[in-house]
């Protein structure tokens, strides 16, 4: 019963969903609101809740157990209420979350805290990006070899200082991205789309059933 | 002086035609007409009028270049209407309005004719997949080495040597990306093989669903593994739903809990690179997976292993080697057989100005 | 230990310095080179700009967060600029997940100042966040008000004359997507194949490779594939006449070209010291 149920919905709900997209009377249109555009959200919020029940349980067992980087878990805690407060603050009457709200405003704390922290995380890439390249990049094989010329041509083609070495490099990197990449890309594209399907009709028919914790 | 404000004045639009939007839930109707050749011409405005009324009312104005408008505004499922276009020049003037169209009724349709070829491809394809999933019943069906699957069990099998955890990253993606799908399937034998050696397997996650099947995944492998005790929920986590955030606070577990194998299997976007480079840094062998054509770079520079694109689907069948399973990627390499089949004539139809073939995969 | 054996085991950290050097000092000191127009960003721009006087909206969605901002927030930026100049009305969406929204918000703030006589409400409105992700893509399709109710300040968009008028992709003559994920494709799969409505994108330098496929099918009108995209458009926009204010993409550009240049230079050096460590042991 308790891998027979899912896999009967899972079969029905994939075979109306599938039916429906071909059907565009108003009827269909509404079955597809209420599944999709309501009930799914609904389940999703739900999710956040069980969501945070887990973030809230990692974090409290490794504060317990003074694991190393314990603190790390209590700046996460901090600036989780930190935030909320600074958001609702003023909904909550008297105590911290009004001092907060009111000493602290949420578009700053976002602007000046979270963006930077986020940017910064990001603008590593550069760096593991240049040491990779450097480490990883050999002309080991002719394959290789083409995909090193290559990449030099696109670098220097998408940087104004390609341009102004030769005129017609943009032109060049232009062409290599929008036909011998893209015919690689498509490629590809069409496989994982056809695995995509695949897998979705072995889901269906109950083909594949890993998804809902082994056989 | 007669002359020439005659030739300035703006002709209306010619051969207005109207008529119910096709394949749609009613509530639209389609306006077309032949485009004015002004110079002096800024766009077209479009008048409506429920049959029997006197008066056309304007209900919108596209600009020049464009000859179609849909009207979908205002519009009842039964109700005749009648429209007509006039033209706007740049200076502010209008032309008359143009002969109005025929009267016309919008109405809801129960099929849309136009993806009539999706829908014969699906039925093909899903022939296919039970045809080829009923005849591998029973039989040993060929399936190509993937060196990335292949070393899953070795680098389990390091872990556990040197006493230290595994880390097992399954993409920044929801359950409805396939790519997820996938890594979850690959999670759970990977999942066993560490209860049987009793080495900790470390899930964190970005997405609360992908959380709660994780967790029950890996609970469902130790079971299996006959180790239900060993299981560690705490162990199963969700970390934060921000993408940098997330990468972030696995590089701190990877640096902090030096896991000795690193697993990247799923839907990865920009923080790709960061990870696999951190865990190259740590010195942990490493097996990436991922459809994600843009990161597929990224990890096989810094990554011992990449699984790359569709071998990430066939991971299941691989690593069960269940027929039924083996049986669909037969399918899925007929399916992709007929597609570079058409392709091929298509493109060769193409270049005789023959575009049947195109034609074929045309969805609007 | 040769020369040669030691630059290969350099530690990273030394190309992590060498990289940073490379990225200050452009910034510092603009070598100011000349922006070349490629045609998707030139097809994108067109695309807004022919939609001067139609009675259609511009729906830009910012679906990215701080971390790409250096790369997508100028184009963010450009774009409602552009919007602002040609009194082409423009729905600003703070994205489909709740910490995008910041980004939306100090895109419009940057933009505005150049514009004094742009209204809230009648020439630009504000969505934020709800829930929903790509179901919200879809909601949009039935309905703008049904899916929002309010804008970001909490107007009721019923009340706002923007949105009293355009209420689903109808009134949309396209959808910008900035996003360095695969939300765009999104917009394409929900937005452009199940309503019809035309869809533009703007994405980072690493994903740009991955777009170009809906570009030629012309799923996507036009794209702006990372910094030099939206220095490509600060420079139509400039060709134009229309105000730019800072033009950090372009800025950003001269230092994107030294560290190209410093990355071609590090994988040569490193393949140079490849082939001689590899014939030396060759030969030994």
């Amino acid at each position: 019963m308790r891998r027979t149920f899912p896999l009967v919905i899972a079969f029905t709900m994939g075979l109306l969903m599938m039916i429906q997209y071909f059907i565009p009377h108003p009827i269909s249109q509404k079955f597809y609101k209420i599944m999709v555009q309501q009930w799914l959200i609904i389940i999703s919020i739900f999710f956040y809740v069980f969501a945070w029940r887990s973030f809230g349980l990692y974090h409290i067992n490794k504060i317990k157990r003074r694991k190393e980087g314990w603190w790390a878990s209590v700046v996460a805690f901090v600036g989780v209420f930190f935030m909320l407060l600074a958001g609702f603050g003023d909904r909550i009457p008297g105590g911290i979350g009004h001092f907060i709200y009111k000493y602290f405003n949420f578009d700053d704390l976002y602007n000046y805290m979270f963006a930077p922290l986020q940017a910064t995380m990001f603008s590593l890439l550069a760096f593991f990006i240049a040491s990779a390249a450097f480490r990883a990049f050999k002309a080991r094989t002719m394959e290789a070899t083409l995909l090193l010329v290559t990449a030099t041509i696109v670098m220097l083609g998408r940087v104004p200082l390609g341009a102004s070495m030769w005129k017609g490099l943009p032109k060049v990197v232009e062409w290599i991205l929008m036909y011998p990449n893209m015919a690689a890309q498509r490629g590809i594209m069409i496989g994982v789309g056809l695995g995509m399907i695949a897998t979705s009709m072995k889901i269906i028919l109950g083909i594949e059933r890993s998804y809902l914790g082994g056989e | 002086m007669l002359i020439l404000l005659i030739i300035g004045l703006l002709e209306p639009p010619s051969y207005v035609r109207a008529y119910d939007r096709p394949n749609d839930g009613g509530g639209a109707i389609v306006i077309e007409w032949e485009s004015v050749s002004d110079t002096l011409l800024k766009g077209y405005e479009i008048f409506r009028r429920k049959v029997g009324e006197e008066e056309f009312r304007k209900v919108a104005y596209v600009a020049r270049g464009r000859n179609s408008f849909v009207n979908s505004i205002g519009i009842k499922d039964g109700v005749k209407y009648e429209y007509a276009v006039r033209s706007v020049g740049i200076d502010g003037s209008y032309s008359d309005l143009s002969i109005p169209a025929p009267p016309v009724v919008s109405y809801p349709q129960w099929f849309k004719k136009n993806k009539i070829n999706t829908l014969l491809a699906i039925a093909i394809y899903f022939f296919l997949l039970v045809y080829f999933t009923q005849a591998a019943k029973g039989r040993e069906l060929f399936i190509r080495r993937i060196a990335g699957l292949d070393h899953l069990e070795e680098a389990v099998g390091r872990a556990t040597e040197m006493g230290k955890p595994i880390l097992y990253v399954p993409g920044l993606s929801g359950l409805s990306d396939i790519a997820t799908i996938a890594s979850i399937n690959i999670l759970s034998p990977v999942a066993k093989k560490a209860a049987e050696y009793d080495t900790p397997i470390i899930v964190p996650n970005r997405d609360p669903i992908v959380t709660m099947v994780a967790q029950e995944v890996v609970k469902e492998a130790y079971t299996e593994a006959g180790r239900p005790d060993a299981f560690k929920r705490e162990n199963v986590f969700f970390l934060s739903d921000s993408q940098f955030a997330y990468a972030a606070g696995v590089d701190g577990i990877m640096v902090r809990e030096r896991p000795a194998t690193n697993l990247f299997i799923g839907m990865f976007y920009a923080e790709s690179l960061i990870l696999a480079e951190t865990g190259n840094m740590t010195g942990a062998i490493q097996i990436a997976g991922t459809d994600a054509v843009a990161q597929l770079p990224f990890f096989i520079t810094a990554c011992d292993y990449t699984i790359m694109g569709e071998e990430l689907y066939a991971a299941s069948a691989y690593l069960s080697r269940d027929p039924k399973l083996v049986g669909s990627i037969k399918a899925q390499d007929w399916g992709k057989a007929i597609l570079m089949g058409l392709a091929f004539i298509g493109s060769i139809l193409s270049l005789l100005n023959i575009d049947v073939v195109l034609k074929m995969f045309a969805t609007i | 230990m040769g020369f040669w054996d030691r630059f290969l085991k350099i530690d990273r950290r030394w190309v992590f310095l060498v990289v940073w050097i490379a990225v200050v000092i452009p910034l510092l000191k603009p070598l100011g080179l000349p922006t070349h127009i490629t045609p998707p960003v030139k097809k994108l721009y067109d695309y807004i700009d022919r939609m001067e006087g139609e009675d259609k909206a511009v729906f830009l969605s910012f679906d990215f967060d701080p971390s790409t901002m250096p790369e997508l927030l100028p184009m963010g930026v450009a774009i409602i600029r552009h919007c602002f100049a040609k009194k082409i009305p423009i729905i600003v969406y703070g994205g489909l997940y709740p910490q995008f929204v910041g980004m939306a918000k100090m895109a419009i703030d940057m933009a505005k100042t150049d514009f004094p006589d742009i209204v809230y409400g009648k020439d630009y409105v504000f969505l934020g966040y709800v829930p929903g992700l790509s179901l919200v893509i879809l909601s949009i399709g039935e309905s703008i008000q049904g899916t929002f109710g309010n804008d970001y300040f909490g107007n009721r968009l019923d009340t706002l004359p923007l949105t009293m008028h355009v209420d689903n992709y109808e009134k949309i003559g396209i959808v910008v997507d900035l996003s360095g994920s695969s939300i765009p494709a999104s917009w394409v799969a929900y937005a452009y194949q199940r309503y019809g409505c035309r869809i533009g994108c703007g994405t980072t330098a690493v994903s740009a490779a991955q777009y170009y496929p809906y570009l030629q099918t012309g799923q996507f009108v036009g794209m702006l594939g990372g910094l030099k995209g939206a220095a490509e458009y600060e420079e139509l926009l400039e060709r134009n006449g229309i105000p730019t204010g800072r033009r950090t993409a372009t800025i950003g550009m001269d230092a994107q070209s030294v560290v190209h240049l410093l990355i071609i230079l590090l994988i040569i050096l490193g393949n140079i010291g490849y082939f001689y460590v590899r014939r030396r042991e060759r030969r030994a």
